[in-house]
């Protein structure tokens, strides 16, 4: 499996690289499988990957509608951290962080997987109080974190306006050292390469139109390619989930699909060498292994299934980074995109069984979803095997909504633009 | 994205807030058929297309907008009052706000 070692790569490099095989094959679909999983995101290709190594399940097509990688896997700010308040987000998302921590060599592939910490900075005595709490919670369960003052973040970040002057003067903030950054493409072409040795057929430019019916049951999917039957289907689509569920007949989700705008700048010499967060309105930045400046701010805020932003949200992100960090006020902006985001009505993900007969849906991801691929997947494959959730995703129930036992780890309630 | 407020003409998308999705129906509030009010607030249609929505103008005239937007390309097909009503002398309110008003200018 080793595909990749010290001796491989000298070996080829004096052949001139021109042996190396594909990472993956690029089969034609064929007329059926035990599993189809919708979705050649980081979701989908992990849960595939999974699905053969841990539960033997290799009779398995991954469709993805454009080529792999091509939605939000390649468009996130590729930030991994589990610092959440919930019990249920923070077992989850810190099995998230375990695998991480060895997927390099879980896949022979270099997924570049830096735990450079991500600090959160409080502005107020009452946020730093809060961040104290949470801090509580994650160590409680096992988790990292640490209060950091002022005078630890300055030489954390020198570059920080940690001046009393500053427009939100920081107070303190709350770290998790294990947290990171990693390769987002690495990641799904690891998963994919992982997945395609093991029979995995990836079937890329293959978009689902419909699914195929026996009776109640879901028994395959109508695609671009053909019909493909299916014992099992799998959706992992993340933006694209209400359109999906719609083809299924299913008209109403608790989801809707906002647009998330990332920023890159140009590179610039070694600046900042851990993910810091603005308390004081929603801004994140780390700076890439390239040397650009990565950053975000919140959604746009309407539902949007459009893969760009409007220009309200690029100020208000300008805006803040440069509350935090004056001196990059004449740093230039390379590139900006958008990616579709499915917003839960708590904030929380849905990995499940069902709602319709041979179908398992995976959705909710918010603009998180990047730092959960290897628990989702993992979780995802382990509820298609068994016809039950693993435990730690058992709270993440699509009746959660209708039954009272909402995870809302921010406290915001039904409304998705706010999480 | 520009929004054409039916009292200002067009203004830019920041004078806007956006009030969520225009489709749910809010049932009797002395309803207590649970399942009713659970799918008005978790439930929604989330298309990609046309969608019916509430926005307000909140840095401007205040007032709430029935928009009819396409999520997939941000183009705006309608703009409208929320109350069909809107702008009558008695502001909606029926008989009774005519009959406040009545009051106020018997006392005037």
């Amino acid at each position: 499996m080793a595909e990749y070692s010290a001796f491989s790569l000298l070996a080829n490099a004096l052949k001139g690289n021109k042996d190396w095989k594909p990472a993956w094959r690029k089969p034609d679909p064929k007329a059926s499988y035990d599993v189809v999983i919708i979705g050649g995101g980081g979701h989908g290709l992990a849960t595939a990957y999974y699905l053969a190594k841990e539960h033997g399940i290799t009779n398995v097509a991954v469709v993805e509608k454009g080529w792999l990688g091509s939605g939000n896997v390649g468009r996130n700010t590729t930030a991994v951290r589990s610092n959440y308040l919930l019990p249920a987000n923070t077992r989850f998302y810190e099995h998230s962080m375990k695998l991480w921590e060895n997927l390099s060599h879980e896949l022979n592939y270099n997924v570049m997987f830096s735990q450079r910490g991500c600090l959160n900075l409080a502005h107020t005595p009452a946020q730093f109080d809060d961040y104290a709490r949470r801090g509580n919670a994650m160590r409680h369960l096992g988790v990292d974190a640490e209060l950091m003052t002022k005078a630890e973040i300055k030489r954390l970040i020198p570059a920080l306006d940690i001046s009393d002057s500053a427009r939100f003067p920081v107070v303190g903030g709350l770290m998790q050292r294990r947290a990171g950054t990693a390769r987002h493409d690495a990641v799904a072409w690891g998963y994919a390469r992982g997945a395609d040795r093991r029979g995995v057929d990836i079937i890329e430019n293959c978009e689902v139109t419909g699914f195929l019916r026996d009776g109640d049951r879901i028994s395959g999917v109508s695609t671009s390619r053909g019909d493909i039957r299916a014992r099992k289907v799998a959706v992992a689509v993340a933006g694209s989930t209400g359109r999906v569920m719609q083809l299924a007949g299913i008209e109403t989700m608790p989801i809707e699909s906002h647009v998330l705008q990332a920023f890159v700048t140009e590179s610039l010499k070694p600046f900042i060498d851990t993910v810091v967060t603005f308390g004081m309105g929603h801004f994140y930045m780390s700076q890439s292994d390239k040397g650009g400046l990565i950053y975000g701010g919140d959604i746009d805020g309407y539902n949007s299934y459009a893969q760009r932003g409007n220009l309200p949200v690029v100020d208000e992100v300008m805006s803040e980074m440069l509350a935090l960090f004056p001196g990059l006020a004449r740093v230039r902006m390379l590139r900006s995109w958008g990616g579709v985001c499915d917003m839960s009505m708590d904030g929380s993900p849905i990995i499940t069984a069902g709602p319709l007969p041979g179908m398992y849906l995976n959705c909710g991801w918010c603009y998180g979803g990047f730092k959960a691929t290897p628990a989702s997947g993992w979780c995802f494959a382990w509820t298609i095997a068994k016809d039950q959730p693993h435990d730690l995703n058992a709270p993440f129930t699509l009746d959660r909504f209708h039954r009272g036992l909402v995870i809302d780890d921010k406290g915001q309630g039904a409304n998705p633009r706010l999480h | 994205m520009l929004i054409t407020c039916p009292y200002c003409g067009p203004r830019d998308v920041i004078e806007f807030t956006y009030q969520g999705d225009g489709n749910r129906e809010r049932p009797d509030p002395a309803s207590q058929n649970f399942e009713a009010w659970n799918a008005y607030v978790y439930d929604r249609l989330n298309p990609a297309g046309d969608h019916n929505e509430i926005w307000q103008h909140s840095g401007g005239c205040r007032a709430h907008l029935k928009v009819v937007r396409n999520t997939l390309t941000h183009e705006i097909s309608s703009v409208a009052f929320m109350r069909s009503d809107h702008g009558r002398g008695d502001h909606g309110r029926g008989d009774h706000g005519s009959a406040a008003r009545r009051k106020a200018e018997d006392k005037a």
